[in-house]
């Protein structure tokens, strides 16, 4: 097993992992809703597909977020 | 500038702060802040900036106030229902401080009127529900070197971070407007009224301590918090140079109006 984090908090999962499999794990059902960094570097959307996550990585998911004067 | 006495006694418990006093708050009081959207967000932002004596506030919004507002709008109240949300925020400011100077825009921001009107002042607040305006005060304020304060929630969380000329700017991070149909319309996807005080008086703080000088800025850092958990995260985020507005080659050399993800007000 291997330990990375997501969002700040530990995850404990078989590694190397796609990263769409972690983003299936954390509900993140809107790709087009997220922004996503690995150890401080943005992912370029193109390649959500094919990023592998390893033991030790640190992944954000940054959420579009609106809100605000009509919301 | 020189205050009067009642303005000393109004201002006091800024000017006992060591890091403010009689000077910081002169730069307070000489500050010109515009904020976009007199809504959830633009609400505390405008009555902490209002107590605080910034001289000038500009409030641009289309938007006549409704009654679903109220649960967080707090600077509109029952009897402002179908007024104009800029009059009715001005009223309420001009209530709370007398020495605030208050410019209304009854109107929306575009692309053709943003840097005409962002040029005016020297930090402009986000606090708009949509994202093609979110890119627009974004890319207007990059181009005309102006710094500002991005502001969003949604349901239970929240998020802001301040940019300033040669930071990390909103582009940077989200790159681009997300597909119109893919953003959960306003009325389906709800906020806790509360949150909305949460963050704006995060983004009030940070023009005052933008004008004061004092402290560090949010800026190359996104802080996220959820109500639920409570937790705040801030996340390092870095200027990108592949940033269409602000990297190496920018190929935004234009302000364009995106298309607007339709936002059902009234249901
Ligand atoms: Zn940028």
């Amino acid at each position: 097993m291997g330990i990375f984090q997501v969002n700040g908090k530990n995850q404990e999962i078989e590694t190397p992992v796609s990263l769409v499999e972690v983003m299936k794990i954390n509900n993140v059902t809107q790709p087009e809703m997220v922004s996503i960094q690995v150890n401080g570097e943005f992912v370029s959307r193109d390649d959500f597909g094919t990023v592998q996550i390893n033991q030790g990585d640190e992944v954000d998911f940054l959420y579009f977020m609106g809100g605000g004067s009509r919301c | 500038m020189d205050f009067t006495e009642d303005q000393i006694h109004r201002y006091s418990r800024h000017i006992l702060l060591q890091d403010v006093g009689v000077e910081g708050q002169e730069k307070i009081s000489n500050g010109k802040v515009l904020i976009v959207g007199a809504g959830g967000l633009g609400a505390p932002v405008a009555l902490y900036l209002a107590a605080a004596g910034v001289g000038t506030i500009g409030i641009i919004d289309g938007d006549v106030v409704d009654l679903s507002n109220l649960q967080r709008q707090i600077i509109h109240f029952t009897p402002d229902v179908n007024k104009a949300k800029v009059l009715s925020a001005k009223e309420k400011i001009n209530q709370l401080n007398p020495d605030v100077k208050v410019i209304t825009y009854r109107e929306l921001l575009t692309a053709s009127n943003a840097l005409e009107i962002i040029g005016q002042y020297d930090f402009i607040v986000d606090g708009t529900d949509n994202f093609p305006v979110k890119f627009l005060i974004n890319d207007a304020c990059v181009k005309a070197g102006k710094p500002f304060s991005h502001g969003g929630i949604l349901r239970f969380d929240g998020q802001t971070m301040t940019v300033l000329p040669g930071t990390a700017c909103y582009r940077c991070v989200f790159h681009a407007p997300p597909p119109p149909n893919a953003v959960p319309t306003c009325s389906e996807a709800g906020v806790l009224g509360a949150i909305a005080g949460m963050l704006g008086t995060i983004q009030a703080t940070e023009v005052l301590k933008y004008l004061t000088g004092v402290g560090d800025l949010l800026t190359n850092r996104l802080l996220t918090f959820n109500a639920k958990t409570m937790e705040f995260r801030t996340i390092k985020v870095k200027h990108n140079h592949n940033c269409a507005v602000c990297g190496d080659h920018p190929t935004i050399t234009e302000l364009v109006d995106y298309e607007q993800a339709t936002c059902e007000i009234k249901n």
